[in-house]
């Protein structure tokens, strides 16, 4: 007895080891666990930041409620749910090509308000002068152009003398907030620089069901082509090898350069139909928070979905979940507008820590037992 | 024997997921000896080292140093311990100076005073004969230097116990030589040395007591002087193997690939393949024996396309059938003077002279289809991308030394890689995964590759199973030129054996074999030519029927300047 | 004084706040993490200072103990953050760069309602004066550099003096340049990786509060700190990770950055509307050449810590 408690206080008390296969329905309930104990969380810390519950913590059921209100409450919220989701899912699509070529394209911002700026600069300088249809197009155009430059700017240095891309995108996010105001106070020259709605180049909505219909219908589709893209191109297929391994595709004849430039520019592009759905589909303006951070929240949902696109699905619908949730809730409890920001980083700090209890195994050691590991 | 024991472990077991690495070891090391611990690649050598210097944790079993039993938590309690080991990859930090590295970590009261690091480790170099500049930063330096900057830091940290994994694999044989002598000079001074190694005449060379295992286990400990190579090899094997390779005689040899006066040269401008001109004919294995990194890696990727060449010429010959003259093309002047060059010949492959036959005669026998001629199609490949080769239809496989990292991807499945290189075919913008699924479920059936199935990762596999999905693709390629680079490095003796046949199989098919080996006993018994090349440049090129293991060995080292590190 | 040294010195007092911010993130990254919440953290910083200042204003404290308790204040809140970020990161090794997105959106929510809920003529009005010390009530640009100031010029140069000639130095390199060989040498990798997150991370903590008690001294001044959170990572570039260097990357930054509502109170200079959003264009412009240029001259002194980004597991096979 004495021996065994001598070694039990020598030996560490656990050491982790990495899980040669994943389980999916155990990795489901873990993911699941993790954002019920966030949700606990949230609810914690609400009664320290939000005063009505502080003073009357029965309403903690409405705090709850409010989720369920916020995004499914009445038509009209789901509807807006939906195209929320929509456009986080869009330029979650768009980061994710260049991601599966372990490509850290963290500019997903920029290129998409580039796109809105670019169907906004078609639709201020031709609005009106020209049959709407057409400006559509040279609109969509535009947008794509934007997109396209924006991504592809980072990856030729990229190709050519391998510079981080991590910091060269995340630098032209903020470059393209100044090229938007720049041109805003060229286009609104009171002082102002708010440019009001614009009279031309709105996307129509269908001629049936909702506004947003259409705009859904567009990133579905859209998610289904990139799916088949990654999954069955040869350009989807290249792109999986380059992001294994450079040598590797070097070695099966890839142009390693041609597939970083060309993965980016279809990354832009993808931004810039974002981009065009913000600027036609639903502002018909520009500010320089026309994306107001999505373009970083699209970085974790791409992530969070492992980079599948059909998942994304998933992981785009319960970011904008939980956004519209907390909104609802600042409304109701009359806080500050910044609610759902905490709550929705309360809640990924969950997400991101549980995928370690999916990946790797805590093995205790007993020491009498003959080192039989106990998983948890 | 009245040395005392330094370290033991007692019944030592550790496993990774399902597989055992260790079972039940225990093993002894006196002080004062140099103790070869000797075994197979995969046997669990380096992993049961690795417990004792801190880096993995047992499972199972108990370490005692000095008689009293320790806990080794993390390389700093074996330091605390006087354990020290030498890594096979170097730990260095490459940005920083052989100084800074070696006293990195040591926990010294007062001052960070490099100065006196400097004048220690001077000291330290002297007493055991090194050479080593403390100032100079680690990647401007050789292997060799670096192995250096590892010891001195173990010594540093006043080591008694030193455990070295694979200490020659990359070193000339004088350095082998000058680090023998320093562990020696070591073990006079009291030290226990542990080497890992797979290399029988070191482990006589150099060791008092040889420690075997196999498949995880402690086989045995012998004394080295009782011990022969044959009695060692049959305990690390487990049964008696012969050496014996199948050789046949090359058939009809024919130039097939010819590189003349290659030359190329890495980032930094130093030649890393100095002029080299060979020949390599079908129908034969073709060897090329150096020190690790003499400039192979960069010579095979120089001719699949995948390094810039500052100059020389690739000469590919692709060899096509025999096509019976025909008047269609040429006249019959031409005929009657091409047929005085030698031009034709018969069915029976012998040269058909036209003299002295009438314009009549000749038409007969060209109307007969009597008269043939080949004309093989001669390309340089110099300056081609590996995509160019391939779409002139030159049919050129390449297993490269960094399977995982290079011929393989990791994460994909057999049938995606099996596309690896034949992806492009075809069209459509979309892969076609029918062909290679079926030509995966092949390879699986002919080499035996054991997996869960075409869609297991590669990376799941072992190290046997993946060399023999990569050399299964790149032999199903139906190639003319094979290229290999260390094709069974890290392989057991089956998976060995069965490389070798698939190489010799594809030699009888007439292909040209270049196979890259660092067991000279391999080359010699595989090989019909074997090429040495020392410091990126040929030494010599020797018929491997009647060459000896010391000729080869003398002229892999005949210069003194150190091979350059192959990039990792 | 000259409107030119005014200037200067204003360019100075600005710039320290990415000073703050980048020291504290170089520390970070040579552990070997980039940590991208930054913004959040420096947001989080100031609202923990401010926090402070906001409970102990009606107490009538001696000015030393307010810097003191303002200071702890923004130090254990922006620690905090710092402690989740390494956990989340290294102990269960999730990706870096999501992690510190999702830092920097809880962050800057989590200040925006906390510093909607503090009395600016409380946490503002009166400790302003102390932060300002020494010069404090002078009209020119001198008023701006306050105690903080100088702290963070002592810590930036305290910071590379520790960095580059210290046995701790020297090991924290070691974790982010090659945490298997630190490991190997008995260097406790985990320890580092949080010690230089968390204390990288109070720098940076610093960086806000210094924004909005002294350098800003407005109520606004909160909504401004995420975009010099995103310039803070930017001068890390610039300084190419030698914390001394943001000095004077910082001033190169807070020069550019507010030339543009500078230079037009200069006499016998105009600038027009449109070239204020280029002007503040700059940094960013000049920090991407920079990293272009280092990338292109390749100097390996010059390039990030080389396991920046990368989870570190001992029992990897």
């Amino acid at each position: 007895m004495s021996e065994q408690k001598k070694t039990s206080v020598h030996e560490p008390l656990f050491h982790l080891a990495k899980r040669s296969s994943v389980n999916p329905v155990r990795a489901t309930l873990i993911r699941v666990a993790a954002i019920v104990l966030g949700m606990v969380v949230c609810g914690l810390v609400a009664f320290v930041l939000i005063e009505k519950l502080n003073q009357n913590p029965g309403k903690i059921g409405d705090f709850y409620n409010c989720f369920i209100k916020g995004s499914f409450g009445t038509e009209r919220k789901l509807w807006k749910f939906l195209k929320n989701m929509a456009v986080l899912q869009c330029i979650s699509l768009a980061v994710t090509p260049a991601f599966r070529m372990r490509f850290w394209n963290i500019g997903a911002e920029g290129q998409t308000l580039m796109g809105v700026l670019g169907s906004i600069t078609v639709a201020f300088y031709l609005g009106g002068k020209i049959p709407e249809w057409q400006l559509l197009i040279l609109m969509f155009i535009a947008a794509l152009i934007y997109g396209a430059v924006w991504g592809l700017i980072p990856a030729l240095f990229k190709a050519k003398w391998n510079t981080n891309e991590t910091l060269f995108t995340l630098m032209m996010n903020y470059v393209a907030t100044y090229v938007v105001s720049y041109f805003l106070v060229i286009w609104v020259p009171s002082g102002s620089s708010t440019l009001g709605k614009l009279k031309f180049g709105k996307l129509p909505p269908l001629p049936f069901g909702n506004q947003y219909l259409l705009i859904i219908l567009i990133v579905l589709a859209l998610t289904a082509l990139l799916f088949v893209y990654l999954k069955y191109s040869k350009q989807g297929y290249e792109i999986s090898v380059v992001g294994e391994s450079v040598r590797t595709a070097q070695y099966s004849g890839i142009n390693v350069q041609k597939v970083i430039i060309r993965t980016m520019v279809v990354s832009g592009l993808l931004c810039g139909v974002a981009g065009y759905l913000i600027g036609a589909g639903l502002d018909q303006s520009v500010t320089t928070e026309s994306v107001g951070g999505q373009g970083f929240t699209a970085i974790i949902v791409s992530w969070l979905a492992n980079f599948n696109p059909l998942m994304m699905i998933v992981t785009s619908g319960l970011i904008s979940f939980l956004n519209s949730g907390a909104a609802q809730i600042s409304q109701d409890f009359n806080v500050s507008g910044a609610l759902p920001d905490v709550i929705v980083g309360i809640i990924l700090f969950f997400i991101i820590g549980c995928e370690f209890f999916i990946n790797y195994k805590i093995v205790f050691r007993k020491s009498e037992a003959a080192g039989k590991g106990v998983t948890k | 024997m009245e040395k005392k024991i330094a370290l033991s472990m007692r019944g030592i077991t550790k496993r990774f997921g399902s597989v055992v690495a260790n079972h039940n070891v225990d093993l002894d090391v006196y002080e004062g000896e140099i103790l070869s611990i000797l075994g197979e690649n995969g046997c669990g050598k380096t992993t049961l080292m690795n417990m004792i210097s801190g880096i993995y944790f047992p499972d199972e079993g108990k370490i005692y140093k000095d008689g009293q039993e320790v806990v080794i938590r993390s390389p700093k309690d074996a330091f605390d311990l006087r354990i020290g080991m030498i890594h096979q990859h170097f730990k260095l930090v490459d940005l920083f100076t052989a100084a800074e590295n070696i006293v990195l970590g040591i926990d010294e009261k007062g001052q960070h005073n490099l100065k006196a690091v400097n004048s220690r480790v001077s000291q330290i170099a002297e007493k055991y004969g090194f050479h080593i500049d403390p100032q100079k930063k680690i990647y401007d330096m050789s292997v060799s230097e670096k192995q250096t900057v590892e010891i001195i830091k173990v010594l540093y940290r006043g080591a008694d116990i030193l455990i070295l994994d694979e200490p020659t694999a990359v070193l000339t044989p004088q350095e082998i030589d000058r680090l023998f002598t320093v562990l020696k000079r070591m073990r006079e001074d009291g030290k226990s040395i542990i080497i890992i190694t797979h290399k029988l005449h070191e482990v006589l060379a150099v060791s008092d007591r040889v420690a075997i295992l196999r498949k995880g286990e402690h086989i045995a400990t012998v004394n080295t002087c009782d011990a022969t190579e044959s009695s060692l090899t049959e305990m690390m094997v487990g049964k008696k193997v012969t050496l014996d390779i199948d050789r046949s005689d090359p058939v009809d040899p024919q130039p097939r690939l010819e590189v003349k006066g290659l030359t190329c040269l890495d980032k930094e401008g130093i030649h890393v393949v100095k002029d080299v001109s060979f020949t390599a004919n079908s129908g034969e294995i073709l060897g090329i024996a150096g020190i690790a990194g003499s400039g192979q890696r960069e010579l095979l990727e120089a001719i699949a396309g995948l390094q810039p060449i500052a100059s020389g010429q690739i000469i590919f010959t692709n060899p096509k059938k025999d096509k019976p003259v025909t008047f269609f093309h040429k006249s019959m002047k031409r005929v009657k003077e091409m047929a005085a060059k030698d031009a034709f010949h018969d069915k029976e492959g012998k040269p058909m002279r036209l003299k002295g036959m009438s314009n009549g005669q000749i038409k007969a026998q060209v109307a007969a289809g009597n008269v043939l001629f080949r004309e093989d199609e001669v390309m340089n490949l110099r300056g081609k991308t590996p995509l160019e080769i391939r779409s002139l239809g030159v049919r050129l496989s390449f297993v490269p030394e960094d399977r995982l990292g290079m011929g393989l991807v990791g994460s994909m499945g057999i049938t995606d890689n099996m596309m690896l290189r034949s992806y492009r075919k075809g069209h459509a913008g979309f892969v076609d995964r029918k062909k290679p699924r079926e030509l995966a479920e092949e390879i699986i059936k002919e080499l035996e590759v054991s997996t869960p199935g075409v869609n297991t990762p590669v990376r799941r596999l072992s190290g046997g199973n993946v060399q023999k999905v990569l050399v299964g693709r790149e032999i199903a390629f139906a190639p003319k030129v094979l290229m290999a680079a260390y094709p069974v490095r890290g392989l057991d003796i089956n998976s060995s054996y069965t490389i070798y046949n698939l190489l010799n199989k594809q030699k009888k098919n007439g292909v040209a074999v270049i196979f890259v080996g660092e067991d000279l006993d391999v080359l010699l018994a595989l090989c019909d030519r074997i090429m040495v090349i020392n410091s990126g440049a040929v030494t010599g090129i020797v018929d491997a029927r009647t060459a000896t293991k010391e000729e080869i060995g003398l002229m892999m080292t005949q210069t003194e300047t150190p091979a350059k590190e192959a990039a990792q | 004084m000259n409107v030119w040294l005014n200037f200067l010195i204003e360019s100075l007092a600005f710039g320290a706040v990415f000073m703050y911010g980048s020291t504290g993130e170089i520390l970070t990254e040579k552990s070997g993490h980039l940590n991208l919440g930054i913004p959040g953290i420096m947001c989080m910083g100031g609202a923990g200072g401010c926090m402070v200042l906001n409970m102990i204003g009606g107490l009538n404290l001696h000015p030393v103990l307010v810097i003191i308790l303002g200071v702890a204040g923004a130090l254990a809140m922006s620690m905090l953050m710092g402690l989740i970020y390494s956990f989340l990161t290294v102990t269960l090794r999730a990706n870096q760069n999501v992690t510190g997105l999702a830092l920097t959106t809880f962050g800057v929510g989590l200040m925006k309602v906390i510093m909607s809920k503090l009395d600016p003529t409380v946490y503002l009005v009166g400790p302003k004066k102390i932060f300002r010390w020494p010069f404090a009530g002078r009209t020119d640009a001198l008023q701006y550099l306050g105690v903080l100031f100088f702290v963070g010029v002592a810590i930036a140069i305290i910071a590379s003096w520790v960095l580059f000639r210290t046995k701790v130095g020297l090991r924290l390199r070691a974790v982010g340049e090659n945490p298997g060989t630190a490991d190997a040498v008995g260097i406790n990798v985990t320890k580092y990786k949080y010690l230089a997150t968390c204390i990288g991370s109070g720098i940076s903590g610093l960086g806000g509060f210094y924004c909005i008690i002294d350098y800003m001294a407005s109520q606004e001044a909160y909504l401004s700190l995420e975009a010099y959170g995103w310039l803070s990572i930017a001068l890390v570039i610039f300084a190419l990770w030698r914390p001394h260097m943001t000095i004077l990357g910082s001033t190169v930054f807070g020069f550019l950055f507010s030339c543009s509502s500078y230079i037009a109170n200069i006499e016998g200079i105009t600038v027009t509307m449109a070239a204020k959003p280029l002007l503040k264009m700059l940094p960013y412009l000049v920090t991407i050449l920079v990293l272009i240029v280092s990338s292109i001259r390749n100097k390996r002194e010059n390039q990030p810590p080389a396991s920046l980004g990368l989870p570190y597991f001992r029992e990897e096979r």
